[in-house]
């Protein structure tokens, strides 16, 4: 994010874009209806009528997949309005005039069509947006789970620099990250052409300083994306692999795929609290300590580094992720591998990233953590980022093009399934929450959220079981009739392993950021008859 | 019986949360409220933050696969079958034919120290985790 969460409070409009915000980021969402609370205008772009969309001035329930046709639509009306920020455009950005030459040769009446969301609605959102310098736009996974997912976030962006809401407090752009300490692996670069603190592999620099503090040569080639191993296939490149707290037999696009990568490795191990669906496929089995059993710092969406204390020794015979990893440098003869706490390995951190140059556990435990970028001890961390100016130096606006997502509803595969983290109950995988007797009872199994209309036509009724197929799989799954989801459009969520559900999903990526297309797949649902 | 204050382990948001604990029991979860997040709230999953830890679930001892099946072993064979295993990926087919997911439920430090071993011990980029799932 590049504001704090408390800014949103004070925000007089919010964009809320592909984001479940009351769902799956609760106290955020909480934030966001306290701002509405105190007058600000809530816009909520979704297929679905979600929670939050509920409470939207305006709900832009486009099309999946149609997002750039919609926020171009919107930066179109916003340059015929005369609503752009000429000053913040001329002193802060380039690129400008290519853009708006792109935007005016667009026809606004055929990009409404492509999103089905009627053109008065589009310019009365657009015009609330442009209109406030207090606004804030908040994305998540609905917008990067496509193919174009990269260029949603440019066209995102955009939006965002053509009205001048970016460098201030409440206004920004705030991509909401999803796990505990999602943010934190990405800092700590758990991630295959970054080192950490997003320095390059490249620059010969940055690898001269780590290599000096690591004493060894540091690989050259970029390593493979998540899906790039998980998808290597039978006869694939990877022979090998060590899986710590993830589960991609569950939470993977097309699992057939990564079922057929894991059964054929050579060796796998697996590190985790419970015997997940990919641990039941390892060769060894680490049992790890729980995050109650361990400290050390995770990073939240806000970019806080926070402190987590111990409450509990590990329980049974386990031992904290950070020992097995240590274990296993020292028989591979790995340096750098003898940290006797926490805190000694952060001081490294700090030594070598320097967006985390003034983390220090003294300071972590003082002050309910700090927000990077913190370079140094005296620095109180930065609660908005692109004050006087961004990253690269200018903001660059980059043209956008509307594209149709990989799969289109056909006659055979009717309706269009989006999948996403549907239970305010559930998490994820849900190898946690599911060990927990109370949230179970709450939300017991998974749900196929579909429209009342497509309910009747195909005669099926509330709780009863359906069977979902696309190209690469099939499910059974309980309906649950609603008007959540527009008729056509299916929603479920991946949490219950009984319900594979991205044993359907398609695994076609967006080429630059590797992210699957996760909100579009053609389905079709038949009713399960019981003779 | 004690409160120690953390964060929970489930969401992006962050929130500061005590886990109250009573002879070496994690029995309860309640928000904190000076926190600049939770300032005295918490979801649904937050309030039940502690359910999972004590799970009759949850694995007690390193296992090694032996013909087919999983069994308990020590520490020292699980690590030491772990690390010849890695090494001989290392040296039979090269650095880059294996690959290491670390994870976004871990600590900061977790992550560090699994990237710095995967780029430095194994000899590979080949490291991700589910940012985009």
């Amino acid at each position: 994010m590049t504001n704090s969460i408390a800014e949103l409070e004070e925000a007089d409009v919010l964009l809320i874009t592909g984001s479940n915000t009351t769902t799956t980021h609760p106290q955020i969402g909480r934030n966001i209806l306290k701002a509405v609370d105190h007058g600000a205008k809530l816009l909520v772009i979704d297929p679905r009528r979600t929670d939050i969309a509920r409470q939207a001035h305006i709900h832009l329930a486009l099309r999946p997949g149609t997002d750039i046709a919609l926020i171009n639509a919107m930066m179109r009306i916003i340059l015929d309005e005369n609503l752009a920020d000429d000053l913040f455009i001329s002193m802060r950005t380039e690129n400008f005039i290519q853009l708006r030459d792109f935007l005016h040769r667009l026809d606004l009446k055929e990009l409404a069509k492509i999103t089905e969301i009627d053109l008065e609605t589009i310019r009365k959102a657009a015009c609330i947006y442009a209109r406030s310098s207090k606004s804030v736009i908040c994305y998540c996974l609905g917008v990067t789970q496509h193919t174009c997912g990269t260029d949603n976030v440019q066209a995102v962006a955009n939006l965002a620099m053509l009205t001048g809401n970016v460098e201030k407090k409440h206004s920004g752009v705030d991509p909401l990250r999803g796990q505990n300490n999602v943010q934190g692996a990405c800092d700590m670069a758990a991630l295959p052409a970054v080192l950490p603190g997003y320095q390059s592999l490249e620059d010969p620099t940055v690898r001269a300083r780590f290599q000096s503090v690591w004493q060894r040569e540091l690989p050259r080639k970029t390593g493979r994306s998540l899906t790039e191993m998980t998808h290597a296939g039978k006869d694939g490149p990877i022979k090998a692999m060590f899986i710590m707290g993830e589960n991609p037999a569950l939470s993977d696009p097309h699992l057939n795929r990564v079922e057929e990568t894991l059964i054929n490795l050579d060796f796998l191990a697996v590190s985790d609290i419970f015997l997940t669906e990919t641990a039941q496929f390892a060769n060894v089995v680490f049992p790890a300590a729980s995050f109650a059993e361990k400290g050390g710092t995770i990073t939240n969406s806000e970019r806080r580094v926070q402190l987590c204390r111990r409450a509990i020794p590990p329980i049974h015979n386990c031992r904290p992720d950070s020992e097995i990893i240590m274990e296993l440098g020292h028989r591979m003869g790995c340096p750098g591998m003898d940290f006797n706490s926490d805190a000694e390995i952060m001081e490294e951190i700090s030594l070598l990233a320097p967006i985390y140059g003034g983390m220090h556990y003294d300071r972590l435990a003082e002050n309910h953590g700090l927000q990077w970028p913190c370079p140094d001890r005296h620095h109180p961390g930065t609660e908005f980022l692109h004050k006087y100016y961004f990253a690269r130096g200018k903001g660059q606006f980059t043209i956008t093009r509307h594209q149709e997502p990989s799969e289109k509803a056909t006659k055979k595969f009717p309706f269009t399934l989006v999948t996403g983290r549907g239970s305010y109950h559930h998490y994820h995988t849900a190898t946690m929450t599911r060990n927990s007797i109370r949230l179970v009872r709450e939300y017991p199994q998974a749900k196929l959220e579909i429209h009342k209309d497509d309910c009747e036509k195909l005669n099926i009724g509330d709780g009863e079981m359906v069977e979902l197929h696309s190209k690469r799989g099939t499910v059974q799954i309980c309906a649950q009739v609603t008007d959540r989801v527009k008729p056509g459009t299916v929603f479920s969520s991946f949490h219950f392993f009984e319900v594979p559900i991205n044993q359907l999903t398609v695994d076609v990526m967006d080429p630059k950021s590797k992210c699957p297309e996760f909100k579009v797949c053609a389905v079709a649902i038949k009713k399960v008859h019981h003779d | 019986m004690q409160d120690i204050l953390t964060i929970c382990n489930y969401c992006g948001c962050g929130c500061g949360v005590y886990l109250s604990v009573t002879h070496n029991h994690v029995v309860g979860s309640y928000p904190s409220r000076n926190h600049p997040i939770s300032r005295g709230n918490l979801c649904s999953k937050g309030w039940h933050l502690h359910e999972f830890v004590h799970s009759n679930k949850r694995l007690t001892d390193p296992l090694l696969r032996k013909n087919g099946v999983l069994e308990k072993v020590s520490w020292d064979e699980a690590l030491d079958t772990t690390s010849k295993a890695l090494m001989t990926a290392k040296e039979k087919t090269g650095p880059d034919s294996i690959g290491v997911l670390s994870s976004a439920k871990c600590t900061n430090e977790e992550n560090y120290l699994l990237q710095k071993l995967t780029r430095i011990g194994l000899g590979t980029n080949n490291i991700d985790h589910c940012a985009r799932l």
